[in-house]
């Protein structure tokens, strides 16, 4: 008995392989109707990321980096200062939170045919990270826990259409580099 | 006198093996629980980037992979490929993969198909912007960018 016991044990041991799925979750825009113009929006609501083909990136008009990519981006959508250069803010009833200001900006996010894919992961993280970092301290103010740790349905659909990802990816074209 | 000496205690007494089979068997229902088989060969390389902002994969009955890398085999150059199932593709073979993998779900489940892209890192956006492009057109919106998470190396 022990012996068949061993043989299977060996042989889940060898066939074992313990890798979880993770990834960052998107929805893609659904294609868009050919004779409809996209919708204008406002220069102060658009933050836009331009990466190179190699690797570089211009955030808003100006050589940026990685690194200060996620604080960018959070202030950008926040606008704590409610500066006129950043996004208009818009009060919205809320279910579970009540009346809260709901940013109209939306972080356009391009690419170039080059770009290399670990690059373009990179900014993707910055920029989920800065969206679950505001949702993280909406939570925090509102219901006292982080929003990675609430459970009620309810409450994760409020804080998600309180802040949610507007993030748009344009049509890739070959950005010249230099 | 003999009769009642002490007995002499040769060595230290074995450990009981007699819960050993127990022990086998818990370590082997733990690995069938745990083993996930390998439904695909790979044909491509793919080592996924590193990302923070990682979320689990949920219901993998639900999920399609789209791997796109260099080939493994080094006789088809290093340019990156498709792979869908057990072979090689093309960004034309796309929506109809999308198509067979909703028809073998049920009809109920089929909204929620997600779509898995395990990418290799080195690939370049070009061919995987076509791929988005293509899954868009069959309206398969729902997709998942393949991370693992940590930091880059």
């Amino acid at each position: 008995m022990a012996d068949i016991a061993f043989l299977l044990l060996i042989f889940f041991l060898v066939t074992t392989t313990m890798d979880i799925d993770t990834g960052i979750a998107r929805r893609l825009p659904p294609p868009l109707p050919e004779n409809v113009d996209p919708p204008d929006v406002k220069d102060r609501n658009i933050f836009t990321v331009l990466v190179s083909k190699s690797d570089r990136l211009m955030i808003d008009g100006k050589p940026g980096d990685i690194r200060a990519l996620k604080d960018q981006a959070k202030e950008f959508l926040a606008n704590p200062a409610n500066s006129i250069d950043l996004p208009e803010k818009e009060m919205k009833q809320i279910d579970y939170l009540g009346e809260v200001s709901v940013s109209k900006g939306i972080i356009s996010l391009k690419n170039d045919r080059g770009t290399s894919y670990d690059m373009y992961i990179q900014v993707q993280d910055a920029l989920t990270a800065a969206v679950s970092e505001l949702r993280d301290e909406l939570s925090m103010e509102k219901f006292g826990i982080k929003f990675t740790d609430l459970s009620n349905q309810d409450y994760i659909d409020a804080i998600k259409s309180a802040i949610p990802v507007s993030i748009s990816e344009a049509e890739p074209e070959n950005i010249g580099d230099n | 006198m003999g009769r009642f000496g002490i007995k002499k205690q040769k060595g230290t007494p074995g450990i009981s093996t007699s819960s050993l089979p127990d022990i086998i068997f818990m370590l082997l229902f733990f690995f069938m629980v745990a083993t996930t088989m390998r439904e695909t060969t790979p044909l491509v390389k793919v080592s996924p980037p590193y990302a923070f902002e990682v979320q689990k994969l949920e219901k993998k009955s639900l999920v399609s992979y789209i791997m796109i890398g260099p080939p493994s085999n080094k006789k088809l150059g290093t340019e990156s490929r498709i792979q869908l199932n057990d072979r090689l593709a093309t960004t034309d073979d796309i929506q109809n993969f999308i198509i067979a993998e909703r028809e073998s779900r049920d009809e109920i489940d089929r909204k929620f198909l997600t779509t898995s892209l395990k990418v290799d890192k080195e690939v370049k956006m070009g061919i995987v912007t076509d791929v988005k492009q293509e899954l868009r057109q069959i309206g398969a919106f729902k997709i998942n960018y393949s991370t693992r998470k940590g930091v880059n190396k």
